[in-house]
């Protein structure tokens, strides 16, 4: 029990993953297997993110530090903001991803007239 | 002074002058061919310095981005394991940019030379990024742009080129994103993302579930980019059918870099022992990288497309260095390392000279190459010593790392891999007897009748200077590497081993 | 192909968003460092505006606004100014992107310098990001053929566009 409710953005981030995979391998379609890789990147992001929180920490913006000499900061207060900078450069590569995987699917649409993979196959055997 | 800021320079030079490429093709094409030459010129020149800086100091060359020292900056190690892979990656970088010059032009359109030249260099500055850094998810970054440029610049290849980059991407992406979820693991305990940190602060952790749920996505992400023998699927389709040049650049180098990393992530980030011992992972690499090439090999046997089957020597050459890896001794990571150096230039060689009879016959099946020992005879030594050093042959470099993976399976009792070495050499004279049967062994009869049907009259290859140069540039390399071993392993080599190896 | 939408409602949304829009995003590219936000996240919604303006109108509006070729420039021009603010300090002895040493150029104290440094850095981001997303939002809504398109609909005309 203590591992089901202690442990839950795991769990989360494993289920989707799993769905993205599935996504990626079993589906026929490539434009699925497109979402199914985007399902499985953003897992991963919501992964990392999910560690960087703490209970009770506040968005990590150190306000007034102008005011009173000696105002101590203590890194307990704040969530881990090292997390979410690494993530940006995370979801910048899942979008030039995205991007470059649908101008390719663009060109095969047009070469073949179809987006399956089977026919996309037979045809290219031919 | 400037020379002490050549690890930023050698990363940065390429991703500028890319994007000058880019927007000085919006308006001449003709100067985008010498902008990629200046910029890989001065990369040999970085490359050649370092090297020669490390050697002379003996100790590695750190260098802190932004001035903040780790572990809360980024910071770029040049030691003496990536420094001869960087001369490597520069030298062939520069020498497949000649050769592409005259050859790209035939399989791609004018307009299309910029971006073809932008994502070249892009491609390199992700390579030369993965070698040098000393940071971990910095590594993941600059993967992901070298990646990301081998998926635009293949589909610009011919029929099925476009789908084979979409299959390529599909598998890519789940071994960037295993890769990024290990550096996770690794940084949910430690805290750090510098490699030198880690090594450091991960020993006593080393019984930890985290780790060996860490360690094993880093061997799945770095086993998907480089071709281990069960993830290597998207390997055949996507370089046989992309361009020649891009065959000739990303063959030698994407897979080789990511065998650096492997070797990184086992012995600098993680400590020897960690592999042998605790998470005993080198047994399955053994046995991975041995049915690798036995498998690789029967598959090559079976291709009647010469780049094809040369893909498949690619797969099988990781075998090689994957055994020298897991035998995890003095001599089998001396032959690994070695073997990574060799199996580029071994690797550009071939592929340059395949691209050369395509272009110059407009197939490439091995069953056309029935006179090309009169027409193409430059390019057919060329080949020749090519397929020397993969079989192992002496005096080329092939025959010398071949010999330290022997040794050093030799001394780890692992008998059943001696035999699998032994035979995937006999299996690779096999495959290129195959080529060179049709190449050179036909009767003079029948070759005076082809000669005189197709009108040809006995000259010097008729390809272009631009493309005989590198391709006789790599042969020579090759015999050379292959003659100072010796020193290039006892100088250089000798002191990218860990000291925790025994033997 | 793209179909024009002539709807005066979106117009006329469309026509009192974008510039707020653009705004908005320059806004949350300079408070960067103290709030959510910081180059990407201005890149992109810079572009959106410019693909609203494509979405609400058709898709030669977007161009007379943006043209292709100077997009493509902009493109390298925020990855040059990136490289600029990384080589200046190699000029003056300190590593690559130690912007303590625009204190030099820019005439403060080492911490401010390296507060604008943060800025510029980020100015050359948003540059990029938002003429690499405009790019690939043509790329894709044309299907890859951009001169087709600007051609049919430069001879077609708008149909019933009111300014």
């Amino acid at each position: 029990m203590e591992i089901m409710v202690g442990k839950f953005n795991y769990w989360i981030y494993i289920i989707l993953i799993m769905v993205g995979f599935y996504g990626m391998m079993a589906k026929n379609n490539l434009m699925k297997k497109l979402i199914g890789m985007n399902i499985f990147q953003w897992s991963i992001i919501l992964y990392y993110i999910s560690i960087g929180a703490k209970k009770g920490g506040t968005v990590p913006i150190i306000m007034d530090t102008h005011s009173a000499a000696g105002q101590a900061i203590r890194a307990i207060d704040y969530i881990n903001p090292l997390p979410h900078v690494l993530m940006l450069t995370a979801i910048v590569v899942g979008v030039a991803t995205t991007g470059i995987a649908l101008a390719l699917l663009i060109i095969i649409y047009k070469k073949y007239g179809t987006l399956e993979e089977d026919e996309i196959i037979e045809a290219l055997k031919k | 002074m400037i020379s002490e800021h050549f690890p930023a320079l050698i990363v940065v030079t390429p991703l500028i002058l890319s994007f000058v490429v880019f927007a000085v093709g919006l308006f001449d094409r003709r100067y985008c061919f010498p902008l990629v030459i200046i910029a890989l010129g001065a990369c040999i020149h970085f490359a050649v310095s370092m090297m020669k800086k490390v050697i002379a100091q003996g100790s590695a060359i750190h260098y802190y981005l932004g001035a903040w020292a780790p572990p809360w900056g980024i910071e770029y190690v040049v030691d003496h394991l990536n420094a001869l892979v960087l001369v490597s990656i520069a030298v062939i970088s520069f020498l497949v940019a000649i050769y592409s010059n005259s050859n790209v032009k035939r399989e791609l359109p004018e307009a299309k030379l910029p971006q073809f030249y932008t994502l070249f260099l892009l491609q390199v500055t992700g390579l030369f990024g993965i070698t040098i850094t000393g940071d971990a998810f910095n590594l993941y970054v600059l993967l992901e742009i070298a990646s990301f440029s081998a998926y635009a610049i293949i589909a610009m290849g011919e029929n099925g080129a476009q789908f084979a980059a979409f299959r390529y991407m599909i598998f890519g992406t789940i071994g960037a994103c295993a890769y990024l979820l290990g550096v996770g693991y690794l940084y949910i305990i430690t805290g750090s993302l510098n490699m030198a940190d880690l090594s450091k602060l991960l020993p006593p952790l080393y019984h930890s579930k985290v780790l060996i749920a860490g360690f094993s996505f880093l061997l799945v992400g770095i086993g998907i980019k480089m071709a281990l023998f069960p993830v290597h699927t998207w390997l055949p389709d996507s370089y046989t059918l992309a361009p020649s040049s891009v065959s000739a650049l990303l063959a030698p180098l994407f897979t080789k870099v990511g065998a650096y990393v492997l070797i990184r992530v086992m012995f600098t980030i993680f400590d020897p022992s960690f592999s042998v011992t605790i998470f005993p992972v080198t047994e399955i690499l053994g046995w991975v990288g041995a049915t690798g090439i036995i498998f690789a090999s029967i598959l090559a046997l079976a291709q009647t497309d010469l780049k094809r089957m040369l893909c498949y020597l690619i797969v099988v050459e990781i075998g090689f260095i994957v055994i020298g890896i897991a035998s995890a001794n003095r001599f089998g990571l001396t032959g690994a390392i070695f073997h990574i150096i060799n199996d580029m230039f071994m690797m550009a060689c071939l592929f340059t000279a395949a691209g050369a009879i395509f272009s110059q016959i407009g197939t490439r099946n091995i069953y056309q190459f029935r006179i090309l020992h009169k027409t193409m005879p430059i390019t057919m030594a060329v080949f020749i010593i090519g397929a020397l050093s993969v079989i192992g042959v002496p005096p080329m470099c092939g025959f010398f790392s071949k010999w330290y993976l022997i040794l050093g399976v030799i001394q780890a009792k692992k008998w059943v891999y001696l035999a699998v070495i032994l035979i995937g050499s006999l299996l690779n004279a096999i495959l290129f007897f195959r080529v060179l049967e049709n190449a050179y062994f036909e009767t003079r009869n029948n070759i005076e009748n082809t000669l005189n049907n197709k009108g040809v009259t006995v000259t010097l290859d008729r390809i272009p200077k631009g493309e005989l140069i590198p391709m006789m540039c790599f042969a020579v390399i090759i015999i050379l590497l292959g003659i100072f071993s010796g020193k290039i392993i006892n100088n250089i080599i000798q002191f990218a081993i860990p000291g925790a190896l025994q033997g | 192909m793209v179909r024009d939408l002539n709807d005066i409602i979106v117009r006329t949304g469309a026509r009192i968003l974008i510039p707020f829009m653009q705004i908005y995003s320059l806004y949350v590219y300079a408070h960067g460092h103290i709030s959510p936000g910081g180059g990407f996240q201005g890149g992109c919604i810079m572009a959106a505006s410019f693909i609203l303006l494509a979405v609400a109108y058709n898709l030669h509006e977007s161009k007379r606004r943006l043209k292709e070729k100077r997009n493509a420039i902009f493109c390298s021009l925020g990855v040059f100014i990136f490289a600029a603010t990384g080589l200046v300090p190699v000029l003056f002895a300190g590593n690559f992107l130690d912007y303590g040493k625009w204190s030099k150029v820019l005439f403060t104290d080492p911490i401010m310098a390296r507060y604008y440094g943060m800025a510029f850095i980020e100015l050359g981001v948003q540059i990029t990001v938002m003429a690499a997303m405009v790019s690939i939002f043509l790329d894709l809504v044309t299907a890859g053929k951009h001169e087709e398109v600007f051609e049919e609909e430069k001879i077609n005309g708008d149909n019933g566009r009111q300014v």
